[in-house]
């Protein structure tokens, strides 16, 4: 459904963030993007909705090729990927309910997302979904009342309303508490497969990841070093990953994690 | 080097010999200076004037008071004017700036290369002239009244609003623009939904200060006949009619003192 081909990135500065990645993304997948800072991984997820332009090689969503579009284009494309920040950002001063449906915003015209008048179906999506992720008692809150896992949710429901076919997600966990980090990482693949969205997510916790996606590859210096299932990773690739290190406590508090999360389950 | 090894340990000052002696001299220099200059303007003082001051000064203060309060009812048509030249001034001033900020501010021009000067020129060029001089040039242009008053006052705004606002714009959060651009929004949109809403509250900020300022700036205008309460201030001022000059100075004062009220009021609210 995603497949990028050879994606190369090069700063201005010289730094090459991205060294020819290829992967391939089938629908309904959830991937988790691991990798120390810097390895590429924001810059991988901001290429493919050209946030950040790609120097050279291709990414296919579907059968459109997204680096050769025009503005308009590419506008319109933007709208079938649904992207989930770090840092929620949410539009502060507007209100949960403004927040959500400027999801909607590439399928409104200028002057009605002015004034504010979504078509009424759009609205009903936008409770729907406020609901779906307990917020709907907060619609009317503005954006900075509301704490760091209402925002990410608010976030949540912005991309989903999009109605896209992909999710990008950047770090959703990493201002985050430990238990609401959780539960957001719960909430996004519990949508994603609701809906048979595939997402690639990016992730610095390597033992949530591996606790809630079945595919995980690692970036190292712009460049894929691993790519395969959670139990794949272990010490000897993780260091391969992120360079030297006793990565016995991690695996380990991985098998804890995945014990409490079944008994809190149950 | 500050710390010195002595018999006793090390030892710490702020600087070493040479430093103190460099700013020893420095400051020297500087004193002498200022003494030199000292002796120049007392050489080219006419000093019988000054020590006569105090006693002109009295004597205007004397001939000042009481104020002549009658001379109010030819006072409250010109502080209308004058209200009416800041307040529209300022109007119109922000409705010019607000696109001259989205063209000089770094993350929302269309050219860095070719736009952004001319921006720039615009800010530098309104700002640096004053606005009794924009009024001289412009009653040359449209005659007398107020209307030339409220064009001095908008043109000088402009630079000093767009400034304001444009240093404002490229202080967003980027990440807030990149998810609106993100969902597939136009450019009009992002400006709408991405960085208004960020630039709101320095924006009423903005507006009301500088409204502020006007009240100030448009009570002179009337001095070079741009309409407001300093034609009478001049007229007076011409007839030696001290007891008006110091209602107007006082009525000059309570606008003042409103303007004051209110733009704290508002800005309050803003916060």
């Amino acid at each position: 459904m995603l497949r990028l081909d050879a994606l190369t990135k090069t700063y201005k500065t010289g730094d090459q963030a991205l060294k020819a990645v290829t992967v391939d993304v089938p629908p309904g997948q959830v991937i988790a993007l691991i990798g120390p800072s810097g390895a590429g991984k924001s810059t991988l997820i901001r290429c493919i909705n050209r946030l950040v332009e790609p120097t050279s090689g291709s990414v296919m969503l579907e059968d459109i090729n997204l680096t050769s579009l025009k503005p308009g284009a590419l506008r319109r494309e933007r709208r079938r990927m649904g992207m989930i920040f770090q840092e929620y950002a949410l539009v502060e001063r507007l209100t949960v309910m403004e927040n959500v449906l400027s999801g909607r915003l590439g399928y409104v015209g200028f002057w009605r997302s002015v004034t504010r008048r979504f078509p009424q179906k759009d609205v009903d999506e936008a409770f729907r979904l406020l609901d779906r992720v307990g917020l709907l008692h907060m619609a009317d809150k503005r954006a900075d009342q509301l704490s760091g896992g209402q925002r990410q949710r608010v976030g949540i429901c912005r991309a989903l309303i999009q109605d896209p076919a992909l999710l990008l997600v950047d770090e959703p966990t990493a201002s985050l508490d430990p238990k609401t980090s959780r539960q957001i990482m719960r909430l996004i693949c519990e949508l994603c497969a609701e809906r048979g969205l595939a997402a690639i997510i990016n992730i610095h916790d390597v033992a949530l990841a591996q606790m809630f996606v079945a595919r995980v590859i690692g970036l190292r210096f712009g460049e894929v070093v691993y790519d395969g299932g959670p139990d794949g990773l272990t010490p000897d690739k993780l260091t391969e990953i992120y360079g030297e290190e006793d990565w016995e406590a991690t695996i380990e508090k991985v098998d804890d994690d995945a014990d409490t999360t079944i008994e809190a389950a149950e | 080097m500050p710390v010195l090894e002595t018999a006793n340990g090390a030892e710490w000052r702020l600087r070493n010999q040479r430093e103190a002696l460099t700013r020893w001299a420095a400051w020297l220099v500087g004193v002498v200076i200022f003494l030199w200059c000292w002796a120049r303007i007392s050489d080219a003082t006419t000093w019988f004037f000054v020590w006569d001051a105090p006693r002109i000064a009295g004597d205007i203060l004397d001939r000042a008071t009481p104020p002549r309060w009658s001379y109010m009812d030819n006072l409250w048509l010109p502080i209308w004017d004058t209200l009416n030249i800041a307040t529209l001034g300022t109007i119109g001033a922000l409705i010019l700036a607000v696109p001259v900020a989205f063209l000089a501010a770094r993350n929302t021009t269309p050219s860095a290369l070719f736009v952004r000067p001319i921006a720039l020129l615009i800010i530098v060029s309104t700002r640096s002239i004053n606005s009794l001089i924009w009024a001289l040039l412009l009653i040359a242009i449209i005659g007398p009244g107020v209307f030339a008053g409220i064009i001095a006052i908008a043109i000088r705004s402009i630079g000093f609003c767009a400034k304001l606002l444009y240093e404002a714009i490229e202080e967003i959060d980027q990440t807030q623009v990149e998810a609106i651009t993100a969902t597939g929004a136009s450019r009009w949109q992002v400006m709408v939904y991405g960085i208004v809403p960020q630039i709101m509250p320095a924006f009423a900020g903005i507006s009301v200060f500088r409204w502020d300022i006007n009240i100030r700036e448009s009570t002179v205008l009337g001095l070079v006949g741009a309409g407001g309460i300093g034609l009478q201030l001049q007229a007076s001022l011409n007839t030696l009619a001290w007891p008006q000059v110091s209602l107007i100075l006082l009525v000059i004062l309570a606008a003042v003192v409103l303007s004051e009220w209110v733009s704290a009021k508002v800005r309050g609210a803003i916060i």
